[in-house]
């Protein structure tokens, strides 16, 4: 049993019903009680979806258990397929069906419906909603895709013949998905490679049948289409995708990647694209952007894409990463490897806070609920992963893949810190009524209270690590006033530091001496 | 999947308490009792509600509760893994290490509600069980109930009447020879509980006191002596637990609008023996405010036609006031749960042939939506954008059970939550 206050992941059968939502022609069939059907409120309320969710709950209640819940099953399957008609059907249960074992999938096997019929098998108790969309996408093709050792392209003029790929991975619900295959698309058709099948998010069942008839798959969201994509290679002879297109040196990777497996020259694609990200990073303005200590964490793909983008393509330093996705922590740790930091693999937000409040980072690349951390800690956020929230679903055009996505991390990783001139000045002139030192960002609003985060911050972070080494010693009154001059978004890590130091010195008060000490010991 | 019966009762009745029921029997679009903590954490100011149940479980409270964040929120859920599933003495264990984790977390929690969801019904996890004898163990600092707020046995707003049920067993004994007390019952925004409070002041009734209290030592005491009001309609368990203790229940229709809120009042006043002309006078201010105040909104609504899907069992009050007060007309009345006793009162004042349901079975529901073309749609968060995407205009049900809707100074908020998405999309139109 874990104590849980706030979830990353859902269930299993939410990540189904990613899959089954993307889809067209799809029905699912979900043994479950009353209230799970909130989900549905998911897609129609955060995603904002105009259609219900192509998924019927069977309802049961407490006098059903001593009854005929498989009858109500039976039922459920029945009417769906008259009233929707679907073309293939996924039969499951969420936790509380698991548990009376019904098995939708014999029960629907017994009606012999004349469409394909998908069972799932998604362990409640152990899994979670990317599982549960990977295994879900996983059984549909299986279930659907035609093997076929060659792409069947007979009959096709060689000479005008183009590469064929799959787009692999965005789902209902994911995190801008539907800008990233558009992105993504036209990088492709602009490289000359045709597009055979975009799964599951826009795909029907005939679609996943000709999933074959492609040259290769590019896979945007490994959480998701890794499992298809292996099966695939192996059944169909596909070989896919491993670069994640975000960030303007994997854009350029992993146009290299295409050009390499399309029989392309990637020199053609490469040349006279590129970013704006690129340039906004090298201009002189952005300098200030130098070493800013940032806290990524997220699912795997995106935290180890946003890492590398902080540090190679802007500057920052990553201070730390982490991820929720158990599945994926060997890529997560191999990554922060390449940081010097350690891999904070938890799916429980109140660890993933202690570590921000402990590193006191300059900027948290999370999701939403690092945001909500970031925002009690009073530290600039910008949200660059799933689990969504409304906000996740912009009106406008906000891919995170691609050159186009490169020039939108730049604005919205940028945008919640405060600019460079604005930041010299604070360090150079404290306490004055408007402009002072724990302000929020002017551009943001500028008043915006810091102190209530700040007490925040050192209770979490005191908390957090053994404080027996600052017992033995204490704050002199001329180094707490001059501490108070340090701008905020370093004060606590000043704090921290000078009383590190003074404890390996063994100094018991310390004063501005010590402080101005310690922070020629540990630099910057 | 439908079972569908036409009752008919009593013919000789007013109102719709003779009206056919449609009972239906299908997929369910609504909350399970787990929702109710989502007001409830924030009533009990010192009350922790940890869930016993699936990561579904959790999913469902902070999806349903958007993503507010609170600092940190007084509720959580203990995820049941393969293991609890494995042993029940090993699920109990585990139980209590979470609690113990709980409790040293937040030393400011008095009482904590362990709360069945379906899976630790189903696996018949006895929380009565772990929460004696948690109790003994935390006592006297934290004192520790449970109830059940599972989808298999609760409908969205009975979770909170599964709550105050579990409550009840521990309400201190009144004095038997003390007068009457009157205990009003169930969640009202604070700031409605503390109008009421003036209004009863202003009558003479300085004693009124409340339930679920504000915090976990404010609990009222009762006895043959107390008489209680319900200011929801959904606390059928809550009403029998109450009259096991020998609590009797004021029969009134609710305080929704004018006509039920000073009805309302009303009952408790001739409890309370005030006469008619102190009532009257005690009243006539706020009523005054409300009457002008619903009458500007009336034009908005008079005649238009609303359709209700079940949610919260608050349709057939709302349905009465939007049609006696607003004149608006009434399609369909859905309710999760139709409790003849607790509602006889506001069946009386519904107008005659009102189409009333109960249960619900989505599909034909929608079609009979779809097919009537209202002009005004109550329903819960999964259909409201697709029913909009279909040209009709909707209002999230979920809004009027988080909303101060009560009394009177709330009667023309109450109003607009029903005036506004017409508005808005006649302003849209535009």
């Amino acid at each position: 049993m874990q104590l849980t206050l706030w979830t990353y992941e859902g269930p299993p059968h939410v990540g189904a019903m990613r899959i089954a939502t993307a889809m067209e022609g799809i029905h699912y069939v979900l043994h479950a009680p009353q209230g799970d059907t909130y989900a549905d409120l998911l897609f129609t309320m955060i995603e904002r979806l105009q259609k219900r969710p192509p998924v019927t709950y069977t309802t049961f209640q407490a006098r059903d258990l001593g009854g005929d819940t498989a009858e109500l099953f039976k039922n459920a399957a029945r009417e769906s397929f008259a009233r929707f008609k679907p073309r293939a059907m996924l039969v499951g249960a969420s936790c509380t069906a698991e548990l009376i074992q019904d098995d939708p999938g014999g029960l629907a096997k017994a009606l012999d419906l004349p469409i394909p019929v998908v069972a799932l098998e998604l362990p409640a108790y152990q899994r979670k909603e990317n599982w549960g969309a990977s295994e879900t996408f996983y059984q549909l093709v299986r279930a659907l895709a035609k093997p076929n050792p060659q792409p069947d392209r007979t009959g096709e003029n060689t000479e005008t013949k183009k590469p064929r790929c799959n787009i692999l991975g965005p789902t209902a619900l994911g995190f801008r998905h539907r800008d990233d295959v558009q992105e993504i698309s036209t990088l492709l058709a602009s490289m000359g490679v045709e597009i055979n099948v975009v799964a599951p998010l826009g795909a029907a069942p005939e679609d996943i049948a000709q999933l074959s008839n492609a040259d290769f798959n590019v896979v945007l969201y490994p959480e998701i289409a890794n499992l298809t994509a292996q099966w695939l290679q192996r059944n169909c002879n596909q070989p896919f995708t491993k670069v994640v297109p975000i960030g303007v040196k994997a854009t350029r990777a992993f146009i290299q990647e295409i050009a390499t497996l399309a029989g392309l020259d990637a020199d053609g694609a490469l040349r006279g694209c590129d970013a704006r990200a690129s340039w906004y990073a090298r201009s002189v303005d952005s300098t200030y952007l130098t070493n800013k200590r940032v806290f990524v964490f997220g699912d795997a793909t995106h935290a180890v894409a946003a890492a590398r983008v902080a540090s190679e393509e802007l500057g920052f330093t990553v201070v730390g990463i982490g991820t929720y996705s158990r599945e994926f922590a060997r890529e997560v740790r191999e990554a922060a490897k390449a940081y010097g930091v350690d891999a904070l693999i938890t799916d429980d937000y109140l660890e993933v806070e202690a570590r921000v409040a402990e590193l006191q980072p300059e900027l948290v690349l999370g999701t939403q609920m690092e945001r909500h951390i970031a925002k009690r800690l009073g530290v600039p956020c910008a949200v660059i992963s799933a689990p969504v929230h409304v906000q996740d679903f912009p009106a406008r055009y906000s891919p995170q893949m691609g050159y186009e996505g490169a020039n939108v991390l730049f604005d919205t990783w940028v945008h919640p810190l405060m600019m460079g001139l604005e930041e010299h000045l604070l360090g150079m002139f404290k306490g004055d009524a408007e402009f002072h030192e724990d302000a929020a960002p002017s551009h943001l609003g500028g008043a915006a209270m810091k102190e209530a985060a700040q007490a925040t911050s050192e209770a979490i972070a005191q908390a957090a690590e053994t404080s027996a080494q600052t017992m033995a010693t204490h704050w002199g009154t001329d180094a707490e006033n001059e501490l108070k001059k340090i701008p905020f978004f370093v004060r606590g890590k000043a704090r921290r530091n000078t009383e590190r130091y003074a404890a390996e010195k063994g100094v018991a008060l310390i004063t501005v001496e010590t402080l101005y000490d310690a922070k020629a010991h540990f630099g910057r | 999947m439908s079972i569908l019966a036409l009752i008919r009762i009593n013919p000789e009745n007013q109102g719709c308490a003779n009206a056919p029921v449609l009972r239906e029997r299908g997929q369910h679009e609504v909350f399970c009792g787990l929702t109710g903590i989502i007001w409830l954490h924030r009533k009990i100011q010192d009350a922790f509600f940890l869930v016993v149940g699936s990561r579904t479980c959790a999913h469902l409270i902070q999806s349903a509760a958007g993503v507010m964040i609170f600092a940190e929120p007084r509720f959580g859920t203990a995820i049941i893994d393969e293991r609890d599933l494995a042993g029940l003495a090993d699920a109990n264990a585990e139980l209590d290490r979470v609690v113990q984790q709980l409790l040293a977390r937040r030393p400011e929690i008095k009482l904590l509600f362990l709360v069945g969801s379906c899976p630790s019904e189903v696996i018949k996890l006895d929380l009565a069980r772990a929460a004696a004898r948690l109790s003994t163990k935390f006592a006297p600092s934290v004192r520790i109930l449970n109830y059940s707020g599972s989808g298999i046995e609760t409908t969205f707003t009975q979770g909170e009447d599964a709550c105050l049920a579990s409550m009840v067993p521990v309400l201190p004994k009144s004095d038997a020879t003390a007068g009457t007390e009157i205990l009003v019952v169930g969640t009202l925004a604070d700031v409605v509980e503390d109008q009421f409070v003036r209004l009863f002041r202003q009558m003479g009734m300085d004693s009124v006191k409340f339930f679920p209290p504000r915090h976990a030592d404010g609990l009222a005491a009762i006895g043959p002596n107390t008489r209680f009001l319900l200011a929801q309609p959904f606390l059928a368990d809550t009403s029998k637990a109450l009259e096991n203790r020998g609590a009797r229940r004021v029969a009134a229709p609710y305080p929704l609008g004018i006509e039920g809120t000073t009805l309302w009042l009303q009952a408790a006043a001739q409890i309370a023996g005030v006469g008619h002309a102190r009532f009257e006078m005690a009243i006539a201010a706020a009523r005054q405010r409300a009457s002008a105040a619903v009458a500007r909104s009336r034009p908005q609504l008079e005649g238009k036609r609303i359709f209700f899907f079940p949610d919260s069992q608050l349709e057939i009050p709302l349905a009465r006031f939007l049609a006696r007060e607003l004149g608006m007309r009434l399609v369909e009345v859905g309710t999760p749960y139709l409790h003849r006793q607790n509602m006889a009162e506001e069946l009386a004042l519904l107008p005659q042939d009102t189409m009333l349901s109960e249960g619900q079975h989505v599909e034909n529901q929608l079609d009979r939506c779809l097919e009537a073309q209202p002009d005004l749609v109550v329903c819960g968060l999964g259909l409201a954008n697709p029913l909009e995407a279909h040209g009709l205009t909707t209002k999230w049900a979920i809004e009027l059970v988080f909303t101060p809707i009560q009394g009177f100074d709330q009667a023309a908020d109450l109003v607009e939550l029903f005036t506004r998405p017409l508005v808005r999309r006649l302003r849209l139109a535009a």
